[in-house]
């Protein structure tokens, strides 16, 4: 039933907060042949619930099945995709990137224009943090490349929906 | 305890073992009724015919590591043919979780995905309310099993009894209310079909719907055929029977899902033996599917009109939907398509000189004149059983649909026995299958269940050698059952009854003597071992092609 391309969705996901209930989510996708490409678990305002956003693939038929199938699990609250909708989405990233003097201007110049910075600054590499959209996250690292990056730590994609207008 | 008795329990399957012990105890100070299996895979078998039977929730209770990982297939059968079974499970001390103890198994990570949901018990406070929610949640929506592990010391402590009344799950809600919406447009293509179809599954049985679907199928004069897990949501002696459709479905009934107009779909979920190839199902209809589990729909085949609701409620408000429209003369107006299925081929066999098992099946339909509970084995026996056994009424036919379970008959049949200790109930199985969980003989001497066992015995895994005689150019690659115990000798052992039949002139006098005998009977008929379950659809093709012979 591929009535579609396949597409990215965030999807966000209140559970409720127990143990055994990311294992849940995430057997469900590996045992249905569902794909995640990131994952990020947190606690929301309310300590009884926490807020799953994950992002897949795949064309609509499958989306409307994950959806359904994650809403049939009984920890599972609510579950919002944000393909239709207006939203805000953000990933962090940690770049440990060599700064070789020469590069140092360069990597500051970077780090400004991106509207991010640095957060740990040693004789051979500093630490940026950075925070944005997919493309934003991918675009910065791509510019740093050059100078030699060492090791990224980087969240999968957070997401709100906008207020309605 | 108190919470199982609250639940209406009375009946529990079960094995004892050194993390129960202390559940044990208390149980023999109550009037709840123990059976004790032989193997514990039995004892979920045995709940699950028992749910089916009674139209209840099946418990079990068996201990930690082993007595655990034996639930497995069982929990599995019910939970893809959608039985409410509680099992609880006794585990290590909570201490003692995670450190590699005696007996210590993760049941709940192994079941995570083949229950319904499933419970670590952690307080001794919470136990009341977990139970509670596991019996609400196996018997309500879509049912299906949910298991409780219960750490030695949370049983070991005490705390005060504090009876839940209500439940409320904020993030479970099953949808009984069809959507007002769709209805309306439900009964306008009705109206328009000319060659309509009713599709029935386990749905209608669960949802004790089998009234309900049967005076739609008669208001709209519409033909009707159902899944194997539907047989006897629709009587089989009703003019509008198609039999049973798929991949040893019926002719007529593959027939009719191919030139239908319209499919009505009704607690189904288009599985694989059902609609063979997807692509080709049904290629001239529009769908309604009515399904009270969002998750089935559009899951294998896209429909026109989607309804979740329960299939009681739903069908109800259908069928006053359409009390209240005029329909015109659609008796006269279906009438050609009444007849066009009626004319072509219904279900064959020719008896020779050696017992066919389709001949043993039927003869049994004529004694007991339809009215025995029927559990099968799995493999051609079931199919056999499915075809040549015509129910008339749901919960008569217990079998391992979805996840075919071999040694799920025998069983299945004590705990459809325990649910009705006076009902006639009768294991259809093959020799391979009786033989997985053949220790259950035990369990039916033991309490005197008289369960009846009709082996088709033709010393082979017959469907699996049927798939290799016709795909495999007849390699008949280790499905001889050459080494087979004599099953006469087998139940005398046991202290049951044994009989055989090896000539056709012999099959009704031995169903006719051993069905009469009040204690648990095998009945072995040695039957053409060859013989083959028709018509046939293989794995994967459009289920218009059939193997006829």
């Amino acid at each position: 039933m591929a009535n579609e391309e396949a597409r990215k969705h965030i999807l966000s996901i209140l559970v409720d907060n127990q143990p055994g209930v990311l294992s849940r989510i995430a057997g469900l996708f590996s045992g249905r042949g569902f794909n995640i490409e990131s994952l990020c678990v947190a606690e929301t305002t309310d300590p009884l619930v926490s807020r799953i956003t994950l992002v897949t693939t795949g064309d609509m038929s499958i989306v409307e099945q994950i959806k359904k199938q994650l809403n049939k699990l009984i920890n599972v609250v609510k579950v919002i995709d944000f393909t239709d909708i207006a939203f805000v989405q953000r990933e962090m990233a940690l770049v440990k990137v060599r700064a070789k003097p020469e590069h140092r201007a360069e990597i500051l110049r970077t780090v400004d224009i991106f509207r991010s910075r640095v957060v740990d600054a040693g004789s051979q590499y500093y630490i940026v943090e950075i925070t944005g959209d997919e493309g934003k996250v991918a675009a910065f690292l791509n510019l740093l490349k050059p100078m030699g990056i060492s090791e990224i730590a980087r969240t999968g994609a957070i997401a709100l929906p906008r207020e309605k207008k | 305890m108190k919470a199982l008795q609250e639940e209406g329990v009375d009946t529990i399957f079960g094995y004892p073992g050194g993390a129960v012990i202390e559940i044990y105890d208390e149980l023999a100070k109550t009037d709840i009724r123990h059976i004790l299996v032989r193997h514990e895979q039995g004892a979920v078998h045995a709940a699950d015919g028992y749910a089916r039977a009674s139209g209840g929730v099946g418990v079990c209770l068996v201990t930690s590591g082993p007595g655990a990982t034996n639930t497995v297939s069982g929990i599995a059968s019910a939970y893809m043919d959608s039985v409410p079974v509680v099992v609880l499970t006794g585990q290590v001390p909570s201490q003692l979780i995670g450190n590699d103890a005696f007996q210590e198994v993760d049941i709940v990570g192994i079941t995570r995905p083949c229950t319904k949901h499933n419970y670590l018990v952690q307080h001794v406070e919470d136990l009341a309310r977990t139970i509670k929610e596991a019996f609400y949640i196996a018997r309500s929506g879509r049912p299906g099993p949910v298991l409780i592990d219960l750490p030695k010391d949370v049983v070991q402590s005490t705390t005060h009894y504090k009876p839940v009344k209500d439940i409320r799950l904020k993030s479970y809600n099953p949808t009984y209310e069809p959507n007002v919406k769709q209805l309306p447009k439900a009964v306008k293509i009705i109206k328009e079909a000319k060659k309509p179809v009713v599709f029935a599954g386990g749905g209608v049985i669960l949802s004790r719907a089998a009234k309900e679907l049967t005076e739609l199928a008669r208001k709209i004069h519409a033909p009707v055929t159902t899944t194997l897990m539907g047989l006897g949501a629709f009587p089989a002696k009703d003019p509008l029977w198609l039999g049973m459709i798929g991949m040893h479905g019926t002719y007529r009934a593959n027939m009719s899902s191919a030139e239908c107009d319209l499919l009505i779909a009704v607690g189904v979920r288009f599985d694989d033996r059902v609609t063979g190839k997807t692509d080709t199902f049904a290629p001239k209809a529009k769908i309604i599917h009515i399904d009270i589990d969002p998750t089935s729909i559009r899951k294998n085949i896209p429909v026109t009109i989607p309804v979740v609701g329960d299939c009681k409620i739903t069908l109800r408000k259908l069928n006053s939907l359409l009390s209240k429209e005029k329909m015109g003369n659609l008796k006269q107006k279906r009438k050609p398509w009444l007849t066009e299925w009626k004319a072509t081929k219904p279900l064959a066999y020719e008896q020779k000189e050696v017992i066919k098992p389709q001949f043993v099946v039927e003869k049994l339909y004529e004694l007991t004149k339809g009215r025995a509970i029927i559990t099968t084995e799995v493999g051609q026996n079931q199919m056999w059983a499915a075809q040549y056994y015509h129910f008339d009424s749901p919960n008569a036919f217990i079998t391992s649909g979805g996840l075919g379970c071999m040694g799920f008959g025998l069983p299945a049949a004590i705990g459809a026995q325990v649910a009705h200790p006076d009902s006639l109930v009768v294991d259809i199985a093959g020799d391979g299958s009786i033989q997985m969980n053949i220790q259950e003989m035990a369990t039916a001497t033991q309490y005197n269940l008289p369960v009846k066992i009709v082996i088709l015995n033709n010393s082979y895994l017959g469907m699996v050698r049927q798939w290799q005689e016709l795909f495999f150019d007849r390699c008949y690659a280790c499905t001889g059952l050459d080494h087979a115990p004599d099953f006469v000798k087998l139940a005398e052992a046991y202290g049951a009854v044994g009989l055989r039949a090896t000539r056709p002139d012999e099959v009704v006098s031995i169903l006719k003597k051993g069905l009469a005998i009040k204690k648990p009977v095998i009945m072995d008929f040695v039957v053409e071992p060859e013989e083959c379950v028709y018509p046939m659809v293989p794995a994967g093709a459009p289920i218009t092609e059939m193997l006829l012979v």
